[in-house]
């Protein structure tokens, strides 16, 4: 088992005639061909006024409803220029694809403060944006990360950073840790999918054993994710916070601040997930390790 | 993108804002003939810098000479201009180094009975705009935030929809305002609101907000910074844009497609993804380091790039090694290496480099390090570079 990604899972890319939405869906197809030889996994994408066409053996549909009506899609991959992929999201969610991975980067705020009303008891659900992707290792990978690094495992890892998230995942490989799924939920300030969904969900599934939490600097959310974990999850939780050396002011927003009650530091954020008896990683050297603690706190 | 208090007031007046009576001023003549214009008895003199503290700031060439003053006369207006303009301003929020003023706003003196606060920001909680009130005025509203939490009203809006009209009387009432104030404060909260939301805008502040004697509600000062990734929408607000007030290798890394960030340190960083660069800089400190800034060359990391954030690194002059920590996944190790290389003969490099590779082809990657012949120190993984990097500067 795993969350939001299995072996049902088929795919479509919003965007897949671009550069970069061609070659991730060109990566992501060749990942299930080598975990899953024989199944259609990567089933189709989307460019509007380029349907009927065919680009590198991926059939093209000009919009998401004609997609999921041909190929039975439930996830879509949305690679669109930040000026237009609201507007994919959008799409996507009147559709009732189920699954949005938003991997653009630089979506203007108040569009996805539309996108958020929009989706407000929506059935979809949206990850990302400006995210890595969601990867359950060995079933499917939906996003940019490179698939090799996430070995199969028991460890569901939830990230607000790229790079970070890579780093995370290649430290836990060197120990002999794994993911069960792995999900990057994005640095914008409006995201689909917080913490607290995905704790959940890792909490509820049965192939997950203990989390590892990536957060950073801003905003409130990992302190609520503390308060969660508290009142819900009874599986190891390991957690590391970057920015403890950022400039207060640079990132964080100037009235960010003020919405969370002076919240948002590294420091904070650290000391509320250590009450509730997360393993907080001092340095991002030791977030593989921290997990290994977690876990053995508990035998 | 942030602008100036005079921009923004005329750019809320364009909305039906009231705000006072001003005129921009850049030379000593001009202030004494706005104070004129104005008609006095009192005019204000308010220094233009993006930072915020400017009452209390002083110059560092006339330390008794503050960023904002009160004058009663078109000589003492053009004497206090004299002293503030091609001086420069350091206040709490500029840093020891300051600002440099280039333009005055004069303002009519306006009677102030009372002080508010309002302002909008995007909240992360609702996924909407929100409007923040107290009756602080005047004061930073993170220390009332930090010391008064009470005294913060927050009220989220329907981006769609704008500021109701009982959620405006409601914030009003909760204000304490009464009388021909409540009227006032609902007209202009929806004007705020809808302001925030056509122009992108990510933070509008307005601090003090003046309750006239009268009752009139005038904004005393404005601060407003638009979403840069929306300026795409925005073409007519880009003239606003004052490239003095930004870091220059800020704006130079900006338009090659990097993001950096000054920081106080010594040891430069380069590094691949935003959360890996931020927490390069935490890793630097944990060993005993510090960084001089934070640089995300992106997933691209080509040969120009590279050189070009080399380029950004060392034009700092407090920097006296550099860490460079890239995590190659689709972008292969042993690619990035050549753009290393390439950049580092281009540029020439002096001073002490640690590299931390990991990921694809790193084994390639290492060996090209290794046989360059060049002074550069391989870092076996994070922990290993961060201490190399900083024992580095010590040697």
């Amino acid at each position: 088992m795993s969350i939001l990604v299995d072996k049902n899972t088929k795919i479509i890319c919003q965007g897949i005639t671009g550069k970069s939405g061609l070659f991730h869906s060109q990566q992501c197809r060749a990942y299930a061909k080598e975990h899953r030889p024989g199944e259609d996994v990567f089933v189709g994408g989307c460019t509007p006024g380029k349907g009927g066409t065919e680009i590198d053996g991926f059939p093209v549909f000009n919009t998401v409803e004609q997609a999921i009506q041909k190929t039975g899609a439930n996830c879509s991959l949305i690679f669109v220029p930040p000026p237009f992929a609201a507007d994919a999201i959008l799409e996507a969610n009147d559709a009732g694809i189920g699954l949005i991975v938003c991997i653009t980067e630089g979506i203007p705020v108040l569009d996805m403060a539309r996108v958020h009303r929009a989706m407000q008891g929506s059935k979809n659900r949206l990850i990302g944006p400006n995210c890595p992707g969601i990867i359950t290792p060995g079933v499917a990978k939906i996003g940019i990360m490179p698939g090799y690094i996430h070995k199969k495992g028991t460890v569901g890892l939830i990230s607000k950073s790229g790079t970070l998230t890579y780093e995370a995942a290649w430290q836990m490989g060197n120990i002999g840790l794994g993911q069960s799924t792995a999900v990057g939920i994005g640095g914008d300030p409006i995201i689909g999918t917080m913490y607290i969904d995905l704790l959940k969900m890792f909490q509820d599934d049965p192939a997950t054993e203990s989390i590892l939490m990536i957060g950073e600097i801003g905003g409130n959310a990992e302190i609520q994710a503390a308060q969660f974990i508290k009142e819900y999850v009874t599986k190891p939780v390991a957690a590391f916070i970057a920015g403890a050396t950022a400039p207060p002011g640079k990132r964080m927003g100037h009235a960010g601040a003020i919405i969370s009650g002076g919240a948002g530091t590294a420091a904070e954020k650290k000391a509320a997930l250590e009450a509730v008896g997360v393993v907080v990683a001092d340095s991002p050297a030791d977030m593989g390790t921290a997990v290994k603690r977690a876990i053995d706190k508990r035998k | 993108m942030k602008i100036h208090e005079y921009q923004a007031k005329q750019l809320l007046a364009k909305c039906g804002v009231k705000v006072p009576r001003g005129i921009v001023a850049k030379t000593p003549d001009e202030a004494a003939a706005a104070f004129t214009e104005l008609g006095g008895p009192l005019a204000v003199v308010k220094s233009q810098i993006h930072a915020g503290g400017r009452g209390k700031g002083r110059f560092k060439q006339h330390p008794d000479q503050p960023g904002v003053v009160l004058v009663k006369s078109a000589d003492a207006a053009k004497d206090h201009a004299a002293r503030m303009l091609d001086s420069t301003l350091v206040t709490i929020q500029t840093g020891a180094e300051g600002k440099a003023v280039s333009t005055l706003l004069i303002e009519e003196g306006l009677k102030i009975a009372k002080e508010m606060y309002l302002g909008v920001v995007v909240d992360r909680e609702s996924g909407g705009p929100v409007l923040i009130a107290s009756t602080e005025g005047g004061m930073e509203i993170e220390v009332v935030a930090h010391n008064n939490p009470e005294k913060i009203l927050n009220e989220p809006y329907d981006v769609e929809a704008g500021l109701q009209p009982y959620q405006a009387r409601n914030v009003a009432y909760r204000l304490g305002l009464e009388g021909p104030s409540i009227r006032a404060a609902e007209k202009l909260l929806k004007q705020l609101c809808q302001f925030f939301v056509d122009n992108d805008c990510s933070m509008v502040e307005i601090n003090p907000l003046v309750v006239t004697a009268d009752g009139d509600l005038i904004v005393g000062d404005a601060k407003v910074t638009f979403d840069d990734n929306a300026m795409f929408r925005h073409q007519d607000l880009l003239p606003l844009r004052d490239l003095a007030e930004e870091e220059p290798m800020e704006v130079q890394a900006q338009a090659s497609g990097l993001s950096y960030v000054k920081l106080e340190g010594n040891l430069g960083c380069l590094v691949n993804g935003a959360g890996l660069a931020m927490s390069t800089m935490d890793i630097i400190k944990y060993h005993g380091g510090a960084p001089a800034n934070f640089l995300d060359v992106g997933g691209g990391a080509n040969v120009d790039q590279v050189t070009e954030a080399f380029r950004i690194i060392l034009a700092d002059p407090n920097v006296k090694g550099i860490l460079v920590n890239i995590f190659g996944g689709i972008m292969k190790c042993d690619t990035i290496v050549t753009a290393l290389l390439s950049a580092y003969d281009k540029i020439g490099i002096t001073i002490p480099l640690v590299v931390r590779l990991e990921g694809t082809n790193v084994e390639i990657a290492r060996k090209m390090l290794a046989d360059s012949g060049k002074k550069i120190t391989i870092g076996t993984d994070l922990t290993d570079a961060a201490k190399k990097a900083v024992a580095s500067l010590g040697a």
